[in-house]
């Protein structure tokens, strides 16, 4: 707290000692029957673990002040034009090929040899987090680039999912031939979500989509000769390739290199289509519904095939979960999955596939690596995303606009006219 | 030359409240009509009942578009429908994309001409490809136009308040409308500002052909630049004529300051 103290002398400092005292007291008040008071029946009595108090009253003590300290210097930083140091250093990276061309030849090579350096139970996980890449960037589509809050995405996963396991059980489809059919049942599901919910926003929109997911999961929990209910459906096969039998350490690898072929596959699509007619009228759709229907775009079209594209991505998901489990039941879709993606998508930044690629890799894998603390490891998970949500709202990454370029104007000159307009004023 | 624009007995009803009151409209081929009145009167109401944002109790609404001859009914239709016929908008309180560039904005505006769709977008066909650049190029004209040229880039909100004034403008021109409607244009705006204003509107009629009908309160605006104004009052049409016969109108004295002080006035 040096410049800060300097600044508006001793005054802040005193406040915030005062501030985390009264916290640190309040968590030894309100830990104190947990942590501190143990009655031991056997010998009937009780015993005061005065060390544990001692720890948490210093301990929280300690974190409010490091709390406050960055709070305090997050309001006090003005949003200035020019970028950070963090922001040029990025910008500098992006520009050279002496420093990026390494760099993502290394990702291009440990991507490609992973499976080959790490277990099958390491190549398992990853394929998991890649799987969490894909259902972010679609679910990128509706909630960061369409701004239609999505709280059922689960439903759309399930489709997929179950469209295979179901078509194949009962007609013996292939996983190829699942793929498609799956995708499109899907992206049918989200056109059907869509036109009840057309007219609705925000949190009115949140709460019906919430309501589909959840039907969805029941339907599935409760229709026994449709989905086999709760017991669910085993002996879905891995997918083929050109016939051959894998063994289950070759499916592995097999379906670890399907998912980095679809997660190339669905940034090269989000990519073009975030930066087209069609995925500017989304954007539009979330910054101003009203401003946007007044400049001629068609709300009800523009929100269905949002819904849909996006549904299409958690449908071929799905297909892929199935044939990798080899075994689905209904308590692999409920509300918490919808809520891991959503939190993907946001922590990652709304509209930014960068971001929700590290976020989904992040948010996977954490907690897989984090088993090293046992039973603290969802309490550290929940403390990450609480930190990050105070500190960086935007998200990781924030997504930018694209910059034209012209002919007629070449930018040199549209700097030079934009102080001649700024003098004209 | 025909009217473009004719509105018939239109009412618009909120509950119990009639917010419009029969009111009878007409704009003809590059006109420039003010529609003014006190507040609540019904002026942005009618705005809206005209592009789909509300839909009229009665009356009818209809355009003929002078290229395409036919008589096309407007009420009923959903907005950006309304905007597909050629009349576009801007609002009182600036509406804009806000986190979208300057050019996109405008770009934006282009949508309803242009027909690209998800496969277009995804496998970048010829078609797709030159349609996107044409966007580019007309959005980047009518930018220039409007003396926006050297915001290209820049996001919405950061423009300063009076570009952005003009960036709703260029955005609305990009739908390539007959009529043009502005909701109060000049609301915050400086002297200067107001003035440069007058000029970009004249020079929208005289150069495009695009008819205008605006709601203002800045009077000496409304004056210098209207071919005829309309007033309004609690919903009806209380007078209407040129701007000097609008002056000495004893019923506008009267809507404005209300009954005692024009008597006294």
């Amino acid at each position: 707290m040096t410049d800060a103290g300097k600044e508006s002398g001793g005054m802040t400092t005193a406040r915030a000692v005062r501030r985390s005292l009264l916290v640190s007291l309040w968590f030894m008040f309100l830990t104190l029957p947990i942590l501190v008071i143990r009655v031991n029946p056997v010998a009937q009595e009780i015993v005061w673990r005065w060390r544990n108090l001692f720890l948490i009253g210093v301990g929280s003590f300690v974190l409010s002040l490091v709390g406050q300290f960055l709070t305090h210097r997050q309001t006090r930083r003005t949003p200035s034009l020019t970028p950070g140091r963090l922001a040029i250093f990025r910008q500098r990276c992006m520009r050279e090929p002496q420093i990026y061309v390494p760099f993502l030849l290394c990702a291009v090579l440990t991507t490609l040899l992973f499976p080959w350096f790490f277990s099958t139970y390491q190549t398992n996980i990853m394929t998991t987090a890649l799987m969490y890449v894909v259902l972010g960037l679609g679910l990128n589509i509706v909630v960061g680039l369409a701004g239609l809050l999505d709280l059922g995405y689960v439903a759309f996963y399930a489709v997929g999912a179950y469209s295979y396991a179901l078509l194949n059980h009962h007609f013996g489809l292939g996983f190829w031939a699942a793929l498609p059919i799956g995708a499109g049942l899907a992206a049918l599901f989200g056109i059907l979500l869509g036109f009840p919910v057309l007219r609705l926003r925000g949190d009115y929109l949140a709460i019906v989509t919430l309501g589909f997911g959840e039907i969805i999961r029941l339907i599935l929990e409760n229709w026994n000769e449709f989905s086999f209910g709760p017991s669910g459906i085993a002996n879905i096969p891995r997918p083929g390739f050109f016939g051959l039998d894998l063994s289950l350490a070759g499916a592995t690898v097999y379906l670890y290199y399907l998912m980095i072929g679809l997660v190339l596959f669905t940034i090269f699509v989000v990519n073009r289509l975030q930066n087209s007619r069609i995925g500017r009228a989304w954007i539009a759709l979330r910054e101003d519904e009203l401003a946007c229907q007044a400049m001629g775009i068609d709300k009800t079209r523009t929100k269905l095939t949002a819904f849909a594209l996006g549904a299409t991505w958690a449908g071929m998901v799905g297909v892929i979960f199935a044939a990798k489990t080899t075994f689905i039941n209904p308590p692999s879709f409920t509300f918490l999955e919808s809520a891991m993606i959503l939190a993907i998508v946001v922590l990652g930044g709304m509209g930014s596939i960068a971001g929700v690629v590290i976020a989904a890799l992040v948010l996977i894998l954490l907690p897989e690596y984090l088993r090293a603390f046992a039973e603290y490891r969802m309490l550290l998970f929940g403390a990450v995303l609480v930190i990050m949500m105070i500190f960086r709202p935007q998200g990781l990454i924030s997504s930018a606009r694209r910059a034209y370029k012209f002919m007629p104007v070449p930018v040199a000159a549209g700097r030079n006219k934009r102080h001649g307009t700024a003098a004209d004023h | 030359m025909g009217p473009l624009l004719t509105i018939d007995r239109l009412c618009m009803d909120f509950g119990g409240l009639r917010a419009l009151d029969h009111l009878n409209l007409s704009v003809a081929a590059g006109e420039i009509v003010a529609l003014i009145g006190p507040n609540g009167a019904g002026k942005t109401t009618f705005f809206n009942c005209l592009t789909g944002l509300c839909a009229p109790t009665a009356g009818e609404i209809h355009l003929v578009v002078p290229g395409r001859g036919q008589r096309l009914r407007l009420n009923g239709l959903p907005p950006n429908r309304v905007t597909e016929k050629g009349l576009a908008r801007t609002f009182q309180n600036i509406r804009l994309f806000a986190d979208m560039t300057v050019l996109e904005n405008v770009m934006i505006g282009r949508h309803c001409r242009t027909k690209a769709g998800v496969f277009g977008a995804v496998f970048r066909s010829a078609a797709a490809r030159i349609e996107e650049q044409q966007i580019v190029t007309a959005s980047a004209a009518i930018l220039e136009r409007l003396g926006l040229g050297s915001y290209f880039n820049d996001l919405a909100r950061n423009l300063p308040y009076g570009a952005q004034r003009r960036l709703e403008i260029a955005r609305a021109l990009a739908t390539e409308p007959v009529l043009l409607l502005l909701d109060e244009p000049a609301a915050g705006m400086n002297p200067q500002e107001t003035a440069e204003l007058d000029e970009l509107i004249l020079k929208i009629r005289s150069e495009l052909g695009i008819a205008i009908l605006l709601i203002e309160h800045d009077m000496r605006l409304v004056m210098s630049l209207s071919d005829r104004i309309v007033v309004m009052d609690h919903g009806e049409k209380i007078a209407e004529g040129t701007p000097a016969e609008i002056r000495s109108n004893p019923l506008v004295i009267t809507a404005y300051l209300g009954e005692d002080l024009a008597q006294t006035a």
